[in-house]
């Protein structure tokens, strides 16, 4: 389909929607609401543009391109419009910008700078406080909500759990749990799902160390836990893990469990293994590599000295990378001669 | 896994046996609810009433232990109504006949009162897998933990030939797996029987190939499994066990058994990440690496290998396992050194056919499902498409047989185990999760209310179990979500640990124990 996009043409393939037909061509459209693994909502309405001969702006995500359509996405109407609509998301939303957690990575915060908007003109009453911190995992402030249905579209639509929607009507709308009970008492599961796409403050981590967002750096891997083999992007600060997001260019779609997306404190737990350990007069005491080495080679020489390589066995592990199984199996096979090995591929 | 996670999304019918997806495998139950809610119609068959049956158009709440006699009443169905898929049989199977021979027998009655399930459940069951144009079975341990696991698998295999499923996009025969590498353990020769690659050790030509890039000599005597190396140790003949990553004092059927012969060894290496109860046992404790802390892949249940990377220094000595390893075999006398994982894959490249195509070049740009036989090879995303691999795909009729232990008048109840979706296994890492045991503190058992009337306990009382090795004692919790007569538990934890009264008689082929039925008694604490 040709379309006239900002003063160039272009072609799409029919059912493209305004939204995606601009990415492809690398304009960057603002949006709170748009998730491409969802049902359109079109509720944030920041992706408005202008198309010839339309009247009124339309959301980019809920329209699809048509033969002939010419789109204006940053005319002084459109701009206008954003600033109009962020500005009252702004002037309902607290300007804790100094101490959210959220502050670097917020959308709301990105667009406001993008498009001017330095304070809410529209003095009115805010939001009704709501906070919830029942869940172990994360936290949800409803003053920094912006109600723009993702945590609930993404709960509904792609988790299929449906532990949160929507509450009451208009200004007073609110996102919460069943009968107001709480997240505890809801049926949310804590895979934290909606936590990884809210582009505000409003479902945050409970993250054990303080962090700001540029002062991480980001590794992609694989989730340690199922066979599932999530994808998933740490965010490191210094030597530690501070928060974990799904990869949603993956087989996961953006989608995790609340082991892969919350369980990696274990990592920098005290009890971790720090030093080799030998039983010295029945007990476990902590030594060298090299001594703790020693016992076992020389040990190692005496038993297939002794008794041959079939005194020896071993349990690989599923939970290792295959690199670590294949030199196990390794040196049981080449270097102590035996094929007794095994792992608790049954268990 | 036959097929694709993504995959799931197009299949007509989606069948889970035996599988806990929303708890075991979270994001793959999501994906099987997008599908139900695309319009998939869902078969759930399970001893439990779990959460994907709610979302199920059939339930099938069978007695543990009667996998076999419910896919032959299907099949039996089936072909009753002739929804089987006649060209397929003939073009891509074998010994059709003897299957449609053995099935007669297993009527929706006879069935019916074997595992307890309604016949015409099984009816409405069997029209929805055999009318689907591609419909997937999904599985996990409620199949293979019995002693007739292999052959409750190659039923799951029968109904899927029968319909035509094996070598379908968004169908197939589906283990999913239940460890992040369980896969990639197996791929890389973690078996008794297997090098790399599932290269047998007993062919010539296989050793020959390993012993010409080793340059070692290699025995061609198939090695021990778990259960047989432990009978070994208790009879003198193996004398030096080393565990890496594994804690068989929790994971493992028949715990005090298990203690034993850890206490019996004579020498006993443990390299973990914490001292679990089976390091604590150990004769030299080895520190490793954590999954973030070191370089590597890992494979998935759908055969994808992918890069794990290091983000954060490993705690004070403690070293990657590999490296451990290689540092042993250099003492050793092997002088091979890798100076990095990268190194080691591109040697078990050369070595195993299946992972040819891979290098962590391709793995930092994609990820690969394999068989990826050369560098040029894209990976396959489902098996068997042009043909099943090994020429026509066999149809191997089983007979329902009983679990090894039945009830009786002193374990009137049977014991089913498995894992929640708060823990982890045998709780090493998740246990160690504030958040985790807020949400799943201790042990439990799951009791029928009629079970727990008859029996005068009430929710939240202690109880005590016992069966023929040995007791535990937990906390009961009533239910309606499990049928009266059995009862679950959950095995992630040491105290309470399910695994004292579990049985460890294994299946004669896959030596996989029958951890999901054990008679019990329950007791009043």
């Amino acid at each position: 389909m040709q379309v006239t996009i900002n003063g160039k043409q272009y072609d799409f393939d029919k059912g493209t929607t305004v939204l995606k037909a601009c990415s492809e061509i690398g304009l960057d459209i603002p949006t709170l609401c748009n998730d491409e693994r969802l049902v359109p909502s079109g509720s944030c309405r920041l992706c408005q543009v202008e198309i010839e001969g339309w009247g009124k702006l339309h959301t980019a995500c809920t329209t699809q391109v048509r033969e002939g359509m010419v789109i204006h996405t940053h005319s002084d109407r459109v701009i206008k419009a954003r600033q109009d609509l962020l500005d009252m998301l702004i002037s309902n939303h607290p300007l804790e910008c100094l101490t959210c957690e959220k502050s670097g990575a917020c959308k709301l915060q990105d667009y406001c700078y993008e498009y001017g908007i330095t304070e809410g003109t529209y003095r009115w009453e805010m939001s009704k406080p709501y906070f919830d911190d029942t869940n172990p995992f994360y936290t949800f402030d409803a003053r920094k909500c912006i109600l723009c249905g993702l945590c609930v579209r993404v709960c509904d639509e792609l988790q299929g759990t449906n532990a949160i929607g929507f509450e009451n009507r208009g200004f007073d709308t609110q996102v919460a749990t069943p009968f107001g009970e709480g997240l505890e008492n809801s049926t949310c599961v804590s895979c934290g799902n909606c936590v990884s796409v809210c582009p505000v403050g409003a479902l945050e981590p409970k993250s054990k160390k303080k962090f700001r967002h540029w002062e991480t750096r980001t590794v992609r891997t694989t989730c340690s836990y199922c066979g599932v083999g999530c994808q998933m992007d740490l965010k490191i600060k210094g030597n530690e893990i501070v928060e974990v997001q799904p990869a949603f260019d993956a087989h996961n779609e953006g989608l995790l469990c609340v082991k892969g997306k919350f369980s990696y404190n274990f990592l920098s737990h005290p009890d971790r293994l720090k030093k080799p350990m030998v039983r010295k007069d029945g007990v476990l005491v902590e030594t060298g590599w090299d001594e703790a080495l020693d016992v076992i080679t020389s040990k190692m020489k005496e038993v297939k000295k002794e008794f041959g390589s079939d005194a020896f066995a071993g349990l690989t592990s599923a939970r290792c990378t295959n690199e670590d199984n294949y030199m196990f199996q390794k040196l049981f096979r080449s270097t102590l001669g035996t094929n007794n090995v095994d792992h608790c591929a049954r268990l | 896994m036959t097929n694709s996670i993504q995959e799931i999304k197009n299949a007509d019918t989606i069948f889970i046996i035996g599988s806990n997806t929303s708890e075991n495998h979270p994001v793959i139950a999501a994906i099987m609810k997008q599908a139900k809610r695309a319009g998939a119609k869902m078969i759930v068959a399970d001893p439990r009433r779990i959460e994907m049956a709610e979302y199920a158009d059939v339930f099938l709440q069978l007695k543990p232990g009667t996998n076999i006699a419910l896919l032959n009443g299907l099949m039996h169905v089936i072909i009753e109504k002739g929804l089987q898929d006649e060209n397929y049989i003939k073009e891509r199977t074998e010994n059709y006949e003897e299957l449609k021979e053995l099935v007669k027998g297993y009527t929706p009655e006879r069935v019916s009162e074997i595992c307890g399930v309604d016949p015409e459940y099984i009816i409405k069951a069997a029209e929805i897998y055999g009318e689907a144009p591609k419909a997937g079975i999904y599985y996990t341990m409620g199949i293979t933990q019995h002693t007739t696991g292999t052959h409750a698998v190659m039923s799951i295999s029968n109904l899927a030939l029968l319909c035509g499923n094996v070598g379908v996009e968004s169908a197939g025969v589906n283990p999913l797996r239940g460890q992040n590498n369980v896969q990639g353990a197996c791929d890389m020769g973690g078996l008794p029987a297997d090098l790399p690659g599932y290269q047998k050790v007993f062919k010539p030509e296989v050793l020959d190939k390993f012993q010409d890039s080793w340059g070692s000599k290699l025995s061609n005597k198939v090695g021990l499994t778990i259960t047989e190396m432990f009978k070994a140790i208790e009879e003198d003949q193996v004398k030096f066990l080393y565990i890496m990553g594994e804690n068989p004092m929790v994971s493992d059927p028949d715990t005090n058994h298990v203690e034993h012969v850890l206490d019996h060894v004579d020498f006993l290496v443990v390299q973990d990440i914490f001292l679990t109860e089976t390091a604590s046992m150990a004769d030299v404790v080895l520190p490793a690496a954590a999954f973030a802390e070191k370089d590597g892949t890992f494979t998935n249940t759908e055969r994808r290998i992918q890069r794990v990377r290091r983000a954060v220094e490993a705690p004070g000595e403690a070293k990657a396992d590999w490296m451990i390893l290689m540092d042993i075999m250099n003492r050793m006398g092997d002088e091979t050194r890798y100076s990095h994982p990268a190194r080691i894959m591109a040697e078990i490249v050369s070595l195993t056919p299946s992972y040819g195509g891979v290098s962590y070049k391709r793995l930092e740009k994609e990820s690969l499902q394999w068989p990826v036989p050369n560098e040029n090879h894209p990976g396959t995303k489902y098996l068997h498409k042009a043909a099943i691999a090994r020429g026509r795909g066999l149809f191997m009729p089983a007979e329902h047989v009983a679990s090894a232990e039945i009830t009786n008048d002193e374990y009137p109840l049977i014991l089913t185990t498995g894992r929640i979706l708060y823990h982890y296994h045998t709780m090493t890492m998740t246990g160690r999760e504030e958040g985790l045991n807020k949400l799943a503190p201790h042990s439990y058992v799951e009791i029928n209310e009629t079970t727990a009337n008859k029996l005068g306990i009430e929710d939240g009382d202690m109880v005590k179990l016992y069966s023929r090795r040995g007791e535990v004692q937990t906390t009961a919790l009533v239910t309606d979500i499990i049928d009266d007569g059995v009862v679950f538990m959950p095995f992630h934890y040491s105290e309470g640990k399910a695994n004292i009264l579990t049985n460890s008689a294994i299946d004669e082929i896959a030596k996989i124990p029958e951890l999901k039925v054990a008679a019990v008694r329950i007791e009043k604490a």
